[in-house]
């Protein structure tokens, strides 16, 4: 197995070898800055996507990326920002190679900048593995279908959008509210799931094992963010497995665009060389957006919706598809992107072409928030694609399935009902639409809603499920089977 | 073969521009830099030449050399492209992971066809026949499910001078001779050998003798497609909707349970996973029809999200190619893009690199063209050796926000005839196929009606033209109980809501993970319909009598309705005959007590 592995590094070498062909030419010859932008004149030999530094008047160095390149000029993203640079004084340094920074396991532990470099106070990392920040893109003919679920504790996720290994699954949230909370509470619960009625040896907590590794990745978030995870992963024990790399709102924005790109570097490095289970927080992919859009808005390019470049789906593929599991490895990696929506609109850009890259998403409500609810799962637009491949008979339990089913579908009616007694009032309502008016307060307040530290087991949030479905009459139930309702409905209740 | 024309001046992404050879074609495939990466031209001016590359650039340098070929992009043809899965220039994805392991590296040659195999040739035709594009020269069983026949290519006529005997040949060897011209003017008269490997320009459509109407119906299994909004055997249709709303399952549905005879699944610009999850079913899923798994009907190109952009605008042409060379033989192809607006954005993508003058949303404005030039090679024809064979085009369109307005959607609706509108509200609700009932069309209905009579035998046109009033009459009235409740209206009314329940949940919607009701053939479906129906006139004049409507809600037979789907096979659909004897029981007793 991993002498695959080390033929798969070994071609990626080979192959950025081949790109590189000089050592290190140095020019002067800036003729132009714009925003993030600086031309330079006079270079030969120079390769597109090659990795330069860029030498202030006063020595400072700083990196950046060839964005275009003719027979005499070529466009380079500064990732540190222009500001201080002047035409005459900068000299640029064609490094001859893409991006790359470096692996290894002792990285867990650690704390990174954009491009790998240690920010705190500790060493570099020893190690001669340097990988290509671009990553190359998965061989679907290479890739193993996902089918283990992840028990994550939460029964909005466990029980109706259920998260599988190698699955990449956002959080669509907006400002100010509570994401954060619920992703170091996955992260902190994050368990291989068993069946239900097994309570496995295995459900001690996926974190405290040696195959488990988080990456951590911050973009343009501010430093109480960064300090609320590294807080929550130490009180779970959890920190020598995490990563942590970070561009905080205050570091340049250009820097952003490469920030998830080295964090995912790592977590395939780990996921697939050294057979992790690799779980990749990316926050807030809002303001990676940004930084792109200004790039592209410097450089004068067409714009498609709301500013954004044409290319952004494929660019945000480009990171999000660096998810899943190869068949050399055991390894996986599971991406929780989180995205504030601006004005916690789903149909812009950003969570638009996120939904339709990822294999579901998590979608939190505003409304629920206010009305006290935690987690605020809007289950009805969540999703999870990958949930009929991980749950039923031996993953979870045979009811899965239908269960799921008749919970959305009964809580869709919910929403027809409550639409209807705002209109004629409660009382004027048919008794069962009252029994769904009553479900549907049920679902919210005690399957949706839970503590911020309760870890519901999947027979828990089974059984809640069907506490609630049996408050609706049997005959409602036209999504669950007939032997199902004798099985887990519960008569009494419906009386009540 | 390939011989220098140029060397590099420009590189952005996946454009690159060159200087140097005038003599370059439009369209022409070159190779660019040392590691040969292949692109092709898409522009010229002077002795400029523009190209898009099918590999990623980074590191490529002004200065680096560009060649040749004389050819433009063309795809292989021939036994071996079935069970096959090609990326959008049709490398073969299985020997790329076995060269370069779990990541696809470039600067790869492969041939796209295996050479190695030998397959067994049947010849058809004889030593002195004359023969021209098209003639069938014999037969492969290139899979237990599809006899691959080896075609004289469509360019080409004349008499055969030589025809290999039955046995074992690979696709590069000689099967046939063919002298060109006529016999007594040698001096024009040349013989070319023929093999069973060819090549065809992908984006150039194969020629046929003539279009036939489109009046068969692509019967996908689908209750909402067949019964509400069929497609034709060579029609075309688009599948628009919003993320998450049920484009690419139903897609699969249809590669699945479509009864054609291939079936060409391109995943463009979409996720690896979901490539993976055909490659993995596909071989253990039987088709009903054949009984053979259905991965030995099916070609697969796969160029996802995250591999080049440029590949990703030649896919569709790499499967359409593939689809027109399967439709030559005589057979039914159904083709499924998933997503044309993946392919729309890699259009936009390039143009926008070459900083060419946007239409809407950026798109360029040959986008309308394109999209026409793609649906146009749908068809049902009369092939060059005088058979029948079609391709059927089935769209994805992924418009941002969900929003139909948008430019790839109105483009799609002006050249297709079968709008599949999936719907937001009914994927959050979890109707599946959330494929809107007021908003979807098809311009098949009457033309496939007198198949549904003969065939089938019943009135299938009658039958969904009464279901599709009573979800109208549905729809009028909710919003009348939107404001009102369903209390204020007469009973009479009611009733047209409680069958458009059943008609909804009973029908309409279809599970494709669920064995029994992922797929139902045409009887299934048009004895569900009747039953529904049946159920709606009994009721109505039971009612008349003045039952109250409560007293129809809650017949059992309600319940069974609903269920019906997922508990009666289709191999046991004398089931559905006791339902309908329930119903009669069930409205037997209700209408004594109110006679
Ligand atoms: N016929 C169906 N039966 C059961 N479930 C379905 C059906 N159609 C869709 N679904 C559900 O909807 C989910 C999303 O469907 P799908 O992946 O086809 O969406 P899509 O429109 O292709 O989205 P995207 O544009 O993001 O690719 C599926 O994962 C499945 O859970
Ligand atoms: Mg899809």
């Amino acid at each position: 197995m991993s002498e695959v592995l080390d033929r798969v590094s070994e071609v990626l070498d080979q192959s950025n070898e081949r790109r590189m062909g000089h050592g290190g030419q140095e020019v002067i010859g800036v003729s132009r800055i714009d925003g993030p932008i600086v031309i330079v004149e006079g270079a030969g030999n120079v390769g597109y996507d090659e990795v330069v530094e860029v030498i202030d008047a006063q020595g400072q160095r700083r990196r950046g990326r060839v964005l275009e390149v003719g027979e005499n000029t070529a466009a380079v993203q500064v990732f540190g920002g222009t500001t201080g640079l002047s035409i005459d004084g900068t000299r640029v340094r064609f490094l001859g190679q893409p991006l790359r920074i470096p692996v290894a396991e002792e990285m867990l532990g650690r704390v990174f900048d954009s491009m790998g470099q240690p920010i705190d106070g500790g060493p570099m990392p020893l190690t001669d593995r340097h990988a290509d920040v671009n990553g190359q893109p998965i061989n679907p003919t290479a890739r193993v279908y996902p089918r283990d679920y992840i028990q994550t504790g939460i029964s909005a996720i466990d029980g109706m959008n259920t998260l599988l290994r190698g699955q990449k699954l956002p959080l669509f949230s907006g400002s100010g509210m509570t994401h954060d909370q619920l992703a170091a509470q996955i992260v902190r619960q994050a368990t291989l799931g068993v069946p239900a009625g097994q309570r496995g040896s295995e459900g001690a907590s996926a974190t405290s094992t040696e195959q488990f590794a988080i990456v951590f990745c911050a973009m343009g978030v501010k430093h109480d963010v960064a300090a609320y995870f590294r807080e929550s992963f130490s009180q779970s024990g959890a920190l020598t497995r995490v990563a942590m790399f970070l561009n905080l709102a205050d570091d340049p924005p250009v820097e952003r665009l490469v920030t998830p790109r080295s964090a995912l570097t790592l977590a395939e490095f780990l996921a697939f060389e050294r057979q992790m289970h690799v779980l990749v927080v990316l926050t807030d992919m809002t303001n990676y957006g940004e930084a792109l859009r200004q790039i592209s808005n410097v450089r004068g390019e067409v714009p498609s919706r709301k500013g954004y470049p044409g290319y952004l789906y494929s660019d945000l593929a480009s990171m999000y598809e660096r998810t899943g599991r190869i068949r050399t490895s055991e390894g996986s990696i599971t991406q929780i992107p989180i995205l504030t929506m601006p004005n916690d609109d789903i149909t812009h850009p950003m969570p638009d072409l996120t939904g339709y890259i990822t294999e579901g998403q998590i979608v939190l409500s505003r409304d629920l928030m206010q009305q006290g609810v935690y987690p605020p799962i809007s289950v009805l637009p969540s999703l999870s694609r990958l949930m009929k491949d991980g749950i039923g008979e031996g993953r979870t339990r045979a009811d899965h399935s239908h269960w799921s089913a008749q919970l959305y579908a009964s809580y869709a009616h919910v929403q027809n009902v409550r639409s209807l007694a705002s209109v004629i009032g409660e009382e004027e309502l048919s008794t069962v639409d009252q029994q769904y008016l009553a479900f549907g307060g049920s679902f919210e307040r005690e399957f949706v809603s839970q503590g911020l530290t309760e870890n519901r087991t999947i027979d828990e949030t089974l059984d809640i499920g069907w506490r609630l479905l049996s408050m609706l009459p049997k005959e409602e139930l036209t999504r669950v089977s007939e032997g199902e309702i004798k099985k887990y409905y519960r008569e009494a209740h419906a009386a009540h | 073969m390939s011989q220098q024309i140029g060397t590099v001046t420009w590189v952005n992404g996946p454009v690159v521009r060159s200087r140097g050879s005038r003599r370059v074609g439009m369209m022409e495939l070159v190779e660019v830099g040392d590691e040969h990466l292949v692109g092709e031209v898409i522009g010229m001016q002077g002795d400029i030449t523009t190209i898009q590359v099918y590999e990623e650039t980074s590191g490529m340098q002004p200065g680096a050399p560009v060649f040749g070929t004389g050819l433009p992009l063309s795809v292989e043809l021939g036994p071996g492209l079935l069970k096959s899965i090609f990326d959008g220039v049709q490398r073969p994805l299985p020997v790329i992971e076995m060269r370069t392991g779990s990541f696809i590296s470039r600067g790869m040659h492969l041939t796209p066809l295996y050479r190695k195999d030998r397959w067994n040739f049947t010849p058809r035709a004889k030593e002195g026949d004359a023969v021209s594009g098209g003639t069938i020269l014999g037969t492969v069983p290139e899979t237990p499910a599809l006899e691959h026949r080896i075609m004289v290519p469509p360019d080409l006529s004349g008499t055969l001078t030589w025809v290999a005997p039955e046995g074992q040949y690979t696709i590069t060897e000689p099967i046939a001779r063919l002298r060109i011209g006529s016999a007594d003017d040698a001096g024009e008269s040349r013989e070319v050998e023929l093999t069973m490997l060819q090549r065809w320009p992908v984006r150039k459509p194969r020629p046929y003798r003539s279009r036939l109407g489109q009046n068969i119906p692509l019967i996908t299994g689908q209750r909402v497609l067949d019964s509400f909004f069929p497609l034709a055997k060579g029609g075309s249709g688009a599948i628009p909707g919003a993320f998450g709303s049920g484009k690419t399952v139903t897609q699969h549905s249809i590669a699945k349970w479509a009864d054609a005879q291939v079936v060409v699944y391109i995943g463009c610009g979409e996720r690896g996973n979901e490539m993976t999850e055909v490659l993995q079913d596909f071989p253990h899923l039987v088709d009903p029809r054949t009984n053979r798994p259905l991965m030995e009907r099916t070609v697969l190109i796969a160029n996802t999200s995250n591999m080049p952009v440029a590949a990703r605008e030649a896919s569709i042409y790499t499967g359409i190619t593939i689809a027109e060379y399967f439709r030559d033989m005589g057979y039914h192809v159904a083709l499924m893009a998933d997503s044309t607006s993946r392919w729309a954005e890699a259009l936009r993508e390039i143009s926008g690199r070459l900083e060419e003058m946007p239409a809407e949303e950026g798109f360029p404005a040959y986008l309308a063209t394109r999209l026409a030039e793609f649906y146009e090679r749908a068809g049902y024809v009369e092939t060059l050796s005088g058979q029948s064979g079609s391709v059927s085009v089935v769209g994805a369109v992924s418009p941002p926000g969900g929003d139909f307005s948008e430019p790839v959607t109105q483009h799609t609706k002006r050249f297709i005839r079968c709008f599949w509108a999936l719907d937001k509200a009914l994927a959050s609700a979890r109707h599946f196929p959330s494929i809107n009932w007021l908003d979807s069309y098809s311009e098949y209905i009457a033309d496939v009606a007198g198949w549904w009579k003969e065939q089938v035998g019943q009135d299938w046109y009658a039958l969904r033209n009464q279901a599709m009033e009573i979800l109208n009459e549905e729809n009028r009235l909710s919003q009348i109980v939107k404001l009102v409740g369903p209390d204020a209206l007469p009973d009479e009314q009611r009733l047209p809501l409680e069958t458009a329940r059943l008609l909804r949940e009973g029908f309409l919607q279809q599970s494709a993970m669920d064995d029994v009701d992922a797929f139902s053939t045409v009887q299934k479906q048009i004895q569900m319909l009747s039953l529904i129906l049946h159920f709606h006139h009994r009721a109505q004049s039971i009612i008349k009598r003045g039952a109250p409507i409560s007293m129809i809600h809650n017949l059992p037979i309600v319940i069974t309705l609903i269920r019906m789907k997922s508990v009666v096979p289709n191999d046991q659909l004398e089931k559905l005959d006791g339902i309908r004897q329930d119903i009669d029981r069930q409205m037997d007793k209700l209408e004594s007590e109110y006679a």
